[in-house]
């Protein structure tokens, strides 16, 4: 339990590493992470949007690399393209040119199985207004993505080892009293760590977050970014950030800057 | 797995969609209700008309029928020899029946059927629609002394018939009793006048005293007014040949819940027959009288308000339809009783292919053709109707699905953000359409069955309720609402309910698959 992260709100016996508990089905030994090398990258990404005859050009040629493990913010102004970006990133969208590569394979043109099982797999994402699923109980809620992975009688089977992990997942961001409620019966701040935690339920490589902090008061968000923080220093998550504010922005390890629709170094 | 657990939290929180899925419930219902009872209906009617006409029946088109039945019977067995239970000759005329009621001429239109009293009841159920359980048992034309029933006892609310306590001779004599007293005291009144008048007009005014002989037989001076048979017929001791009239001809109701009789087992009655021996274009009536001994209920209005059975010979003598050197009479028809199993409609074209054109041979389904097509057709038509009633519902299924569609957009987003394929939404809806399909088919079904199963109870209490008869037994065959629940029927009245169901969530469903993830997610 080396790794485990200090966090502020979990308490310390229960606290585990959280790409641990997935791990149900045997898969190969995890490599360690090399930092610095590309991880995810955008390469002359262009992206824009009809309106009825108009053509909005949102993304006018982005480069962007994302590294292993690092904690990484893409700011800009509102309209600038930034959760464009990361849709695409996170292959919610395609460009209309340029590509997008994930571990050194071009992902934008997969199959659409293969971009799901992506999703569901590599990439966890985290949104401003949370988007959990209303009718579902938080650990319901974080143990869809494991849901959607598996088949009923998998699921079944494994059920137990799946429950367990998401219940650790949810204390790992200091929600182990609320593992029955509802979204609605939640705050902010507890919706933000539930959606945390069902990102990172699969064990993802890459952690796309968009505007996490954004539906949040300070207090609350600064806490969601020292989540974040941890994670990625304990876990050499590999996150991606976009906000408008860049004091937020100042805790990433690089500040990427979108304007117009094309990558200014910050 | 999610698409089980989303739907089941679907089904339990927009009961709005349950709401939709009444319609499917109210429909299957109604169809299975519907379908039971038509079933049932058409079930009773061939159990009816099969009991009545046998399975085969060969006829002379002619109405003076066909010579030496029995040669004919023999040919038939030579034929389909293997298939047949039994045979028996018959022979049909139109005719008029007559009879006193209170002083009044009564006279009905019949079928006259002769049959042979022992063999007729080999090739349908005619002696189970008879009313003494003697004829039930063992049918002969004799008058029973009584016991006549004095209610159906196959049904529950028939009414009763006070008047059948005492057929038979009992009140055949009783009533010979009472004839012989009006006779003797017409006789004496007759003879009275007569005396009067004699006195008056003879020239001395001495009175003539009545003779011996008109002291001891007092119907001779009233002989004129009697008929010569009826004469020498006293009606205490002896019978006409018998007959056995339909119901139909003969009861009414009174509306003091009992059935009341215009003729009864004991009653005589003249029958009329169109003569119809001769080759002479004009067709001369001929009557005989017969004595009632026995009412035939086949609860078919349509027969029992027609056919009067009198024995074959009777009929045949009365048609003039024996020839006389030999004494072979003439029929016309043959009812042929099948093996059981036995296909009527391959022994009728064996036989259309071996008799002439003369003779028309048609099954019992035949002759009854139009009545037993007229029922499925109503049932056909009413499926269809019922039918689209389900189907409006799942139009009804489609327009709330693509509600919740619109509502759940963002779930959708959402789901697909966590790389749950367009396959996998639609399998969702498609489970939400079934799994309400299910539920609002076998609620329809429970409510359906037990509805058929107890429809005359609801009928008896909807009466109750609101004092209207709902199935009033004097206007249909029956005393009761007859059901028949046939489950495959039911099956497919359900597997069709939840079909409509699913595809009516079809189009919703593909929908919710295609939405863009990242539209779907910024839905407001």
């Amino acid at each position: 339990m080396s790794n485990t992260p200090s966090l502020p709100t979990t308490d310390s016996s229960q606290r585990r590493s959280p790409r641990a508990p997935h791990r149900v089905a045997p898969s190969p030994a995890p490599q360690l992470p090399r930092s610095g090398e590309t991880q995810l990258s955008a390469r002359q990404v262009k992206k824009s949007y009809r309106k009825g005859q108009v053509t909005i050009p949102v993304l006018r040629g982005v480069d962007l690399e994302v590294r292993r493990g690092e904690f990484l913010a893409i700011i800009g102004q509102s309209g600038s393209g930034k959760s464009t970006l990361l849709h695409l990133l996170g292959t919610l969208d395609a460009p209309d040119a340029g590509e997008i590569h994930f571990g050194g394979r071009r992902i934008d043109n997969l199959p659409a199985r293969d971009r799901d099982a992506l999703r569901n797999r590599q990439f966890g994402m985290i949104f401003q207004f949370y988007h959990l699923l209303p009718e579902l109980t938080m650990l319901e809620n974080v143990l869809a993505p494991q849901m959607i992975a598996s088949g009923v009688f998998q699921y079944l089977r494994q059920r137990k080892a799946h429950v367990e992990a998401a219940t650790q997942l949810l204390s790992l961001v200091g929600l182990e009293h609320r593992l029955k409620h509802k979204p609605r019966e939640l705050s902010g701040g507890e919706m933000q760590r539930a959606a945390i935690a069902r990102a990172l339920v699969t064990g993802p490589e890459v952690l796309l977050a968009d505007e996490p902090t954004g539906n949040l008061d300070h207090q609350t968000g600064r806490e969601i970014l020292h989540l974040l923080r941890t994670l990625n220093r304990a876990q050499h998550l590999t996150i991606c950030m976009v906000t408008h504010d860049l004091s937020i922005a100042q805790e990433a390890d690089r500040i990427v800057r979108l304007a117009e629709g094309q990558v200014v170094e910050a | 797995m999610y698409k089980f657990l989303l739907c089941w939290r679907y089904l339990r929180t927009r009961y709005i969609a349950l709401a939709s899925i009444i319609s499917v419930t109210l429909g299957v219902a109604t169809m299975i209700v519907v379908n039971s009872v038509m079933a049932g209906f058409s079930r009773e009617m061939q159990t009816r008309i099969h009991g009545i006409l046998s399975d085969v029946v060969l006829e002379s088109q002619s109405m003076t029928g066909f010579f030496d039945p029995d040669r004919h019977m023999a040919m038939v067995r030579d034929i389909a020899g293997d298939d047949i239970e039994g045979m028996t000759p018959t022979v049909h005329v139109p005719a008029m029946l007559a009879f006193n009621y209170t002083g009044q001429r009564i006279v009905r239109p019949i079928t006259l059927i002769g049959i042979e009293p022992a063999t007729y009841g080999n090739v349908g159920d005619y002696s189970q629609y008879l009313q003494h359980p003697e004829n039930q048992k063992n049918f002969s034309f004799s008058l029973r002394d009584g016991g006549y029933r004095t209610r159906d006892p196959n049904a529950k609310d028939a009414p009763e018939r006070p008047q059948m306590e005492d057929a038979g001779w009992k009140m055949r004599r009783r009533r010979a009793e009472l004839d012989r007293r009006w006779r003797e005291e017409d006789a004496r009144q007759a003879a009275e006048l007569a005396a009067a008048t004699a006195k008056l007009e003879s020239p001395d005014g001495i009175v003539a005293s009545p003779t011996e002989e008109s002291v001891a037989d007092p119907f001779k001076s009233a002989g004129a007014t009697v008929e010569p048979e009826a004469a020498e017929f006293d009606p205490a001791k002896s019978t006409w040949p018998g007959i056995v009239l339909g119901i139909g001809l003969v009861n009414y109701q009174r509306g003091d819940g009992e059935e009341h009789f215009l003729c009864l087992p004991g009653d005589d009655v003249t029958i009329t027959v169109p003569s119809a021996s001769s080759m002479d274009t004009e067709i001369k009536g001929t009557y005989d009288f017969f004595t009632v001994v026995d009412l035939y209920e086949s609860k078919m209005s349509e027969y029992d308000s027609s056919f009067c059975f009198v024995p074959l010979k009777n009929l045949q003598e009365l048609l003039q339809m024996v020839d006389k050197p030999t004494g072979i009479g003439y029929a016309s028809a043959i009812q042929i009783k099948l093996k059981p199993g036995v296909n009527p409609d391959v022994v009728r074209d064996k036989l259309r292919a071996a008799f002439p054109e003369f003779y028309s041979v048609q099954t019992w389904r035949d002759k009854q053709g139009p009545l037993l097509a007229a029922v499925q057709m109503e049932t056909a038509i009413l499926n269809v109707l019922l039918f689209l009633i389900i189907a409006v519902a799942g139009f009804g299924i489609l327009a709330i699905f693509y509600m919740i569609v619109v509502e759940k957009t963002r779930d959708i987003g959402i789901l697909k953000s966590l790389g749950a394929p367009g396959r996998g939404i639609m399998g969702i809806f498609l489970t939400y359409g079934l799994s309400l399909g299910t539920v609002g088919s076998g609620a329809g079904m429970v409510l359906g069955l037990l509805f058929a199963l107890n429809i005359n109870e609801i009928a008896g209490l909807l009466a109750w309720v609101t004092g209207q008869e709902v199935f009033d037994p004097s206007i249909y065959y029956f005393y009761e609402i007859p059901v028949d629940i046939s489950p495959f029927t039911v099956s497919w009245i359900v597997l069709g309910a939840v079909a409509i169901a699913v595809m009516a969530s079809v189009l919703p469903a593909r929908r919710a698959a295609r939405l863009h993830p990242v539209e779907a997610l910024r839905y407001e």
